[in-house]
């Protein structure tokens, strides 16, 4: 199967008074999976319902391969839905459920017991045949709903959430199954989710949104390490967020004055001039939590002392709340093998941190 | 299943089973094997004179006349139940409409039919507003035919058909639709496929509690119809008041039991579906419980009809 690219161009949709989509724009390629991140909210399934042709933009064009579907009736698109809710037929078999679209283009017996088949084999349902979807898990149910789906063989596929009824193992599991049936079938993926980590594991780019706008569009890397505004920043993952002037840039080398810090050093490959208002971020993991005062080995390290607040220990990691004379860090130690292993930690621990430039981000420029 | 002492909480509805529906059975089953009294009543002569009786043309004529009427006039209430119950479902205004659906309840049902023929009468408003229009001279005859008897019986049994199809659909996911939409169903289709199929059961309950209670109808066609859309209730009736021969009037109503409890059980068989206790047609009951289930209602709504059909008879006039 081929799928289709994806332009959605100034759409713009409202429920009376209420903006749910204010000018939105994304341009999505060709066999991409390209989520919607955001939260509840936030106009993620008014979007893809105006791409499936549920609802009506005021204004905007949506295009698939280059042709404006929005005049076009729901089936009268090459673009399928997994529902949020699974939306199964209850009155028929899982058999029937995923041959509907079949027995609507009334296809013969036999093409239709051989695709059936297909794509049960293919979301490994082929033993549930001829249950009630009222007899299946949630996982299965979930499967249904995506064979159901793809044997229509649209261009492109649109899922509403569609882990979110699962619990977090299951969870994990068919996300797996969904990139797998992603990669083998090839067609376009525009994956709903309000769960970062979902958005972030699975996607090829993402665009993030709230209040009906999008804020940043990218791959997951670009995203996490270089968040456009401070929504994004404090929404992708867990960070560090604060706010400051530019005192001076010398080439990538910027000088911010922070309340907070006193002195921060950043990179930057085109800042703002001095003077300017800013946020910026550095992610947790980003900084080094240690007993000892670390060399000042490079240029562009910034190092300042602090008093563990709070070690939360997760396994594989410990995050530590540490508060500096005028604020609170988050800081995560990963756990390396025992040979890394620093002498432990601890509450009320006295302990020096330190970033490097290269780690820390310009976020927005206030006014 | 484990029998508990459950069966004892069953007690009051047996009784009242009992004697409200069996034994009026028996008596009516009774009563036709027996001969006429000479005013009414029953002598203690067994005979099969009232069946006799009954294989007479009168009487298929007027049978066959009643099927029309009731699986007519039940077939357009329902065509047009369906339309109001899914929009009452869909209406952000349930509350009121229902109120809309139930006030005609508050009026008598016979000042309802008499309504109807100062409308449809001869001097009727209807004629007045034909005639003051211009639009006819003369009195048109809209009453005392068979259509007016389904007209008003539609009219009379709308409300009870359109109750249990809102109920179903209310319940129905309409997102079903959308997903049937998504699949390449019109929006026709996916009423078809979709809608039709998961709101059977609210189907079938409308179409028993208007088909069984028009089989069985008697005062509307006295009203508004004609000779020749005499029904099966008012048989009944003329030989209770008129003919004062009982144990015919039983034969009769007997036969009305007969023919809508075979129904009925077809009906049910057909769904497989336990439509007094109304279910979405989701949960399919099967094996002994669920026939006897099937066969109970089956009995009560063939009974419920007999007594329908006796009952303003019995109210002699
Ligand atoms: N049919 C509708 N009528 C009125 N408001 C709606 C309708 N559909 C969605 N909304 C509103 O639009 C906003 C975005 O909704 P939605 O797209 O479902 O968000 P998300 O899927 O991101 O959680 C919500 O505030 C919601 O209340
Ligand atoms: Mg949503």
């Amino acid at each position: 199967m081929i799928g289709s690219d994806v332009v959605i161009e100034n759409v713009n949709k409202s429920f009376g008074d209420f903006k749910a989509l204010d000018d939105v724009s994304i341009g999505i390629k060709k066999g991409e999976f390209f989520s919607l991140l955001g939260p509840s909210g936030c106009g993620k399934t008014t979007l893809l319902r105006i791409i499936a042709g549920f609802e009506e933009p005021q204004d905007g064009l949506v295009l698939l391969d280059g042709a404006n579907v929005l005049p076009l009736p729901p089936d009268g698109r090459k673009v399928n839905t997994v529902f949020q809710n699974y939306a199964l037929f209850p009155h028929l078999s899982v058999f029937e459920n995923v041959a509907f679209s079949l027995r609507l283009k009334k296809r013969p017996e036999s093409e239709v017991r051989e695709r059936v088949g297909e794509y049960l084999k293919l979301v490994e349902l082929s033993s549930h045949a001829q249950k009630k979807p009222a007899q299946l898990s949630g996982g299965q149910k979930q499967r249904v709903a995506i064979a159901r789906a793809l044997i229509n063989e649209p261009s492109v596929l649109l899922l509403d959430e569609p882990l979110s009824a699962l619990d977090a193992k299951l969870r994990q599991h068919m996300l797996i199954e969904l990139d797998a049936i992603h990669d083998k079938i090839g067609i376009t993926f525009i994956y709903v989710t309000h769960d970062q980590q979902e958005a972030l594991s699975v996607s090829d780019r993402i665009a993030v949104m709230n209040a009906g706008k999008v804020l940043q569009v990218g791959t997951p890397q670009e995203i996490y390490e270089s968040p456009a505004t401070d929504f994004v920043a404090k929404f992708i993952g867990e960070t560090n967020l604060f706010e400051g002037v530019i005192r001076s840039v010398r080439g990538e080398m910027t000088e911010i004055e922070s309340p907070e810090f006193g002195t921060i050093l950043i990179t930057d490959v085109d800042p703002p001039p001095a003077g300017t208002r800013v946020s910026w971020t550095v992610r947790p993991e980003k900084i080094r939590i240690e007993l000892d005062r670390p060399q000042r080995a490079r240029d562009g390290l910034n190092v300042f002392q602090g008093v563990v607040d709070e070690p939360i220990y997760s396994g594989f990691q410990t995050k530590f709340y540490v508060k500096t004379p005028k604020a609170t860090l988050k800081v995560i130690k990963q756990h390396a093998d025992w040979s890394d292993e620093g002498p432990e930690i601890a509450w009320k621990e006295e302990v020096w941190l330190s970033f490097s430039a290269e780690d820390a981000f310009l976020v927005e420029v206030k006014r | 299943m484990k029998r508990g002492p459950g069966g004892l909480y069953a007690a009051p509805s047996v009784v009242w089973l009992t004697v409200f529906f069996i034994a009026p059975l028996l008596i009516i089953v009774l009563y036709s094997f027996m001969t006429p009294g000479a005013r009414g009543g029953v002598e203690l002569k067994p005979t099969l004179d009232a069946y006799r009786a009954i294989a007479n043309p009168v009487f298929a004529r007027v049978t066959f006349n009643t099927i029309l009427v009731a699986l007519g006039s039940t077939m357009i209430t329902l065509l047009i139940a369906l339309p109001c119950g899914y929009y009452m479902a869909r209406s952000s205004k349930q509350t009121l409409l229902l109120l809309l659906v139930i006030i005609p309840f508050w009026t008598n049902f016979l000042i309802r039919i008499y309504a109807w023929i100062a409308i449809l009468g001869n001097e009727g408003f209807l004629n007045d507003l034909l005639r003051a229009l211009g639009l006819a001279q003369d009195s048109i005859r809209f009453l005392y035919n068979r259509w007016a008897v389904m007209l008003v019986l539609v009219y009379t049994y709308l409300p009870y058909a359109i109750l249990p199809l809102f109920s179903t659909i209310d319940k129905f996911d309409f997102s079903l639709l959308e997903a049937a939409r998504d699949l390449g169903a019109t929006k026709l289709g996916a009423i078809n496929k979709v809608l039709l199929p998961n709101i059977r059961g609210g189907i079938l309950t409308a179409f028993l509690f208007t088909f069984i209670p028009i089989f069985g109808a008697y005062a509307v066609p006295l009203l508004v119809g004609g000779t020749e859309s005499y029904m099966l209730g008012n048989l009944i009736a003329d030989e209770l008041t008129k003919s004062r021969n009982w144990p015919l009037a039983s034969a009769i109503s007997l036969v009305i039991t007969l023919v809508t409890t075979i129904g009925v059980m077809l009906l049910l068989r057909a769904n497989g579906t336990n439509v007094l206790g109304g279910g979405g047609g989701k949960e399919e009951s099967e094996g002994k419980a669920g026939k006897l289930d099937a066969l109970a209602g089956a009995a009560v709504v063939g009974t419920a009809a007999v007594v329908g059909a006796a009952a303003p008879a019995g109210g002699g006039r």
